[in-house]
């Protein structure tokens, strides 16, 4: 028995008491039930913990420990790039969107897959050629490696802390809400389990848990499209005119629109559902929302990494097909889970367990196998449950790794040791950096209990877009391009997106929230009153017990906005301090994507760079062809 | 990395085998970039601007709307084949033939 053994079975022994001595509280799947999901997660963490334990003998140099060795295969790495992407917002967050808003959902799905063409067209080969383990490594080519890995892994390691709260504190409520663990809990459980991926693995282990992720994740959504879409004999009109029909659609719509509803027919209400507007209110905004999708996903750190660990750049090409094609059926798919939960479900019981409607898949699942009193049902649910469990396990690990290779690789060899490391220092570094961005991840993920994190994922991929991208396409494409570009445009692209978002919509205003409450209070109050008149005119029984009924919600509605005014606690600027948004945006990108391309290029025109001038041919040379790919990679 | 500049870098740049790599992916690389963008971009304009044009019903419930959406990752799709499919056929071959002679062309000062 070696140490790493002895470490990885206080890990699962440690997670499975933490698990199973929390307090159980209110889920969606029910107490007599939670067996089932307890045994699933459970065979799924075994399995990833063997592959881990398999792949902590290969992992001894840092090739290995970054880049899986270079032996990833082009269709391995594809399946991992989706594993690596499809987090638990797009799995559960968009069905919930569609299931919740039609139409506007799947509309929002599209960008997600289109970032992959710039990913393919310009991004992933370049990258491979001339690239080593990170982000840094590729600016660190033609302009001063020191101060280009120094800006390189500050932003890698902001934009991860960004996406990595995101999901942490996501991945907290989800588990909470899906098996009834406490937030804390089912942090630690996340935190431990992808910590133990990733220090004992490296990028072998964790292409594994993503490929296997990402297995789980299709074969999950392929069964549960298959029965939900069977009774409509695999129609596409016939599908939709099913939804056109559900009255669940129509209660949604009607909720949604408010008085043009009136003079609509059932008909026209489920139709509305297909069509656009329902939630998506600001093109401009959308418009600025899919610029950082389709420009961020390439400039995101642990995508990039991916392209890392194959041999050859075709494999990289190759890698991006496969991606596509997952990521992309993937999405279609959630047309019809978003859909079918809408109908078979409905969004006022999805958005009675979670307003977001994150638990719109489950809940179908659920549906599917015969409902919430059923053991298929119910095994169904656990089963999607722990497939949203792996998915957040999956995705955390990549970023952990990702942030780790920029502290370790680039700012400790790189900047610190002046590339003087051995391979077992580097390594031990690696290992020492990824539990230690562990650590701050279970951290924050805790601190930020409650906390509205979804704008987080949004201004991770702003940062991505208007920083990392802007300084790395004009170093692979633009001669002139050298360290004064990349340093001020990565800077001043990071920080507008930081600074837009902060003065944006996303943050809350106490002024404006208090003066919706007080609406909703004064709508309750005018409607108090015509009902206590009701009550006094009401003569039978039923008839007061039902106005009895609207009165006690409406005080319910009354109680809940004015508990939402105490929670302000008097303040009257958001955290920076203002009144009002100052900008209109929710999504940066609009105005921070084209300042990161601008200071790039001004920042080069004034700096004077020798080596980034005299490395040029040979970038431009290398990323085109190759040339001494194979013996730059090790 | 520092064994990798030794070959004459420019001088490969110069090759007009590279030149004619460099033009065509060049050319062929971007013009589908920006073919993606706009047509991705159309999406969300449509949406926001002639939401009527999306409630058109073609087939049954489903409107152009829907059709659009999902023509989105066709296209996409097609791109992707479009590029992979080019970039075996031609760049590969034009790329390796280059590293083939990478020694010849650049001299290798070792």
């Amino acid at each position: 028995m070696t140490k790493r053994d002895h470490w990885l079975k206080g890990a699962v022994a440690a997670a499975l008491v933490a698990v199973s001595t929390s307090a159980l509280a209110q889920a969606a799947v029910a107490d007599k039930f939670k067996w089932l999901t307890f045994l699933v997660f459970g065979v799924i963490i075994g399995i990833t913990l063997y592959v881990t334990y398999v792949a902590a003998k290969r992992v001894k140099s840092a090739s290995q420990f970054y880049a899986a060795g270079r032996s990833v295969s082009g269709i391995q790495n594809g399946w991992a790039i989706a594993g690596d992407y499809l987090s638990a917002a797009s799995f559960l967050g968009i069905a919930g969107l569609i299931s919740l808003y039609g139409y506007d959902g799947f509309m929002y799905s599209v960008g997600w897959l289109v970032a992959y063409i710039t990913v393919l067209l310009v991004i992933a080969e370049p990258c491979r050629n001339i690239g080593k383990y990170t982000l840094g490594d590729i600016l660190a080519f033609r302009n001063e490696p020191k101060k280009a890995k120094t800006v390189a892994a500050i932003s890698t390691i902001t934009v991860s802390i960004f996406y990595l709260t995101a999901q942490m504190v996501g991945g907290g409520v989800l588990v909470k809400t899906l098996i009834g663990i406490d937030y804390e809990v089912s942090v630690i459980v996340v935190g431990i389990v992808m910590l133990t991926y990733v220090v004992f693995g490296g990028m072998v282990a964790t292409t594994w848990v993503q490929i296997i992720k990402a297995v789980l994740l299709v074969t999950a959504s392929i069964l549960l499209v298959f029965f939900t879409w069977l009774p409509y004999g695999f129609s596409l009109p016939g599908f939709l005119q099913g939804a056109v029909d559900s009255v669940n659609i129509h209660g949604q719509v009607t909720k949604l629109i408010g008085d043009a509803a009136k003079n609509m027919t059932a008909q026209e209400l489920g139709q509305r559902f297909l069509e656009p507007g329902l939630f998506l209110k600001n093109p401009i905004d959308q418009i600025s929302l899919g610029m950082a999708l389709v420009l961020g996903t390439a400039g995101m750190p642990h995508i990039l990494m991916r392209f890392f660990t194959v041999p050859t750049a075709k494999d990289a090409r190759v890698s991006v097909i496969w991606a596509m094609a997952i990521i992309g059926g993937f999405y279609v798919l959630t047309l019809f889970l978003g859909l079918g939960s809408a109908i078979n479900v409905g969004p006022a019981e999805i958005t009675r367990i979670d307003k977001g409607g994150n638990m719109a898949g489950p809940l179908l699942a659920q549906f599917i196998g015969g409902g919430a009193d059923s053991y298929l049902g119910n095994f169904f649910l656990a089963f999607v449950a722990a497939v949203a469990f792996a998915t957040i396990v999956a995705v955390v690990a990549g970023l952990v790794l990702a942030s780790a290779s920029a502290m370790s690789h680039d700012i400790w060899v790189g900047v610190i040791k002046g590339e003087r490391a051995t391979q077992e220092e580097e390594v031990r570094a690696a290992r020492i950096c990824s539990g230690i961005v562990g650590a701050v991840a279970i951290t924050i993920g805790i601190l930020a209990k409650g906390q509205n994190v979804a704008h987080l994922v949004a201004l991770a991929f702003a940062v991505a877009s208007s920083s990392n991208l802007p300084a790395v396409l004009l170093t692979l494409y633009w001669r002139k391009c050298n360290t004064g570009g990349i340093m001020v445009g990565m800077i001043v692209g990071a920080f507008s997106a930081i600074a837009l978002v902060l003065v944006s919509p996303n943050m809350t205003y106490p002024l404006q929230v208090k003066a919706a409450q007080e609406k909703i209070i004064k709508g309750a109050d005018d409607k108090l009153a015509k009902l206590n008149a009701d009550l006094t005119a009401a003569t039978d029984p039923a008839a007061q017990e039902k106005v009895k009924k609207d009165i006690a919600a409406q005080d319910k509605a009354k109680k809940g906005a004015e508990t939402a005014i105490a929670a302000l606690k008097g303040e009257t600027t958001s955290i920076v301090g203002l009144e009002k948004p100052l900008f209109d945006l929710k999504n940066p990108g609009l105005i921070s994507i084209p300042l990161g391309f601008l200071c790039v290029i001004i920042g080069s025109l004034l700096y004077r760079d020798e080596r980034a001038d005299s490395m040029w041919d040979e970038l431009y040379v290398r990323q085109n062809t190759g040339i001494l790919a194979a013996q730059a990679s090790h | 990395m520092a064994q990798a500049t030794s070959l004459n870098w420019v001088a490969i740049d110069n090759d007009p085998r590279f030149q004619k790599l460099h033009r065509k992916k060049t050319a062929f690389l971007w013009s589908l970039m920006v073919f993606s963008m706009i047509y991705y971009f159309l999406l969300p304009l449509g949406a926001g601007y002639t939401p009527d044009l999306y409630k058109i019903k073609v087939w049954g419930p489903v409107n152009v709307g829907i059709l659009f959406a999902l023509s989105q990752f066709i296209v996409a799709w097609a791109l992707a084949g479009y590029y992979a499919h080019k970039a075996n056929a031609e760049f590969d071959s034009m790329a390796q033939d280059l590293i083939q002679d990478a020694e010849k062309i650049g001299g290798l000062k070792k």
